[in-house]
């Protein structure tokens, strides 16, 4: 999980609108029940938890489990109340956290 | 007369244990390669999720393809019917899959400043299966909603 995870979130919004947030990163998302050629168990290494927050309050979280396809997407929305901070976070089972921040501008 | 052999065994006993070793041998063989998840377990895991409240169909829409070509990626939305406003939104949404090695997909949680309960992701199906989403709403009643998909090529390794 090293590249970095893309983000779409509107610069701009009017007040109480509701916009839509589209995330994407790469994650090959190991299910652990794959062998590799010797027979041997590829083990289990997936991103397990995504959190989008706004202003340090959550909007949405996810707790992932092996059956999300490799380099997890969501699409979801948030109602915009006040110029801010979008925060992003995945984590995954080898203990790594990566995040992604977007602005937007309410009016 | 019936004809027993010497254990005490009637030739419909010796049958019988024959089918049932044949079935034990066949599920063993599922057991080595991978655990399944079953409608059952699918369920089992829902209720686990949504802590004993009952479940009614509706309001929950799942979005996926009638025929899947490859389960690796599978696109999903999600809509919940709900205002989303403080006072009455959607919760939780857990997804489950009665087909897969495991039955959980994936579970949400959201909040009022969602706006708008609908989220869309992609999964993995090693089957043909039915997808099951539960909306568990902030007045603690559950809705769900099943959809069935066609897998043509698995997406789950193996």
């Amino acid at each position: 999980m090293s590249a970095k995870p893309r983000v779409k979130v509107p610069k701009k919004a009017a007040k109480g609108d509701i916009i839509q947030i589209k995330t994407l990163i790469s994650h090959k998302m190991e299910t652990g029940t794959r062998k590799d050629k010797n027979g041997n168990v590829i083990p289990r290494n997936i991103i397990n938890k995504f959190v989008c927050s706004f202003n340090g309050t959550e909007i949405l979280s996810a707790e992932l489990f092996p059956s999300v396809a490799a380099n997890p997407y969501f699409a979801f929305s948030a109602r915009a109340t006040e110029s801010g901070t979008f925060e992003f976070a995945w984590s995954d089972d080898d203990g790594k956290t990566v995040t992604a921040t977007e602005k937007i501008t309410v009016s | 007369m019936r004809t027993k052999d010497k254990n005490g065994l009637g030739r419909r006993a010796v049958l019988k244990g024959a089918g049932l070793g044949a079935l034990a041998v066949a599920g063993a063989g599922l057991t080595v390669r991978e655990a399944q998840a079953t409608p059952e377990t699918a369920a089992k895991s829902l209720a686990k999720h949504l802590g004993g409240a009952t479940a009614k169909e509706g309001k929950v829409d799942l979005k996926l393809p009638e025929i899947a070509e490859n389960g690796r990626t599978v696109p999903v939305t999600i809509t919940v019917d709900s205002p989303m406003t403080d006072g009455d939104y959607v919760k939780a949404i857990h997804v489950v899959a009665d087909g897969n090695p495991t039955p959980e997909m994936i579970s949400f949680v959201l909040s009022p400043n969602a706006g708008k309960a609908e989220i869309a992701t992609r999964v993995r199906l090693s089957k043909t299966q039915n997808v099951i989403a539960a909306a568990v709403m902030s007045d603690g009643s559950v809705y769900t909603g099943t959809k069935q998909v066609k897998v043509t090529i698995g997406g789950c390794g193996g």
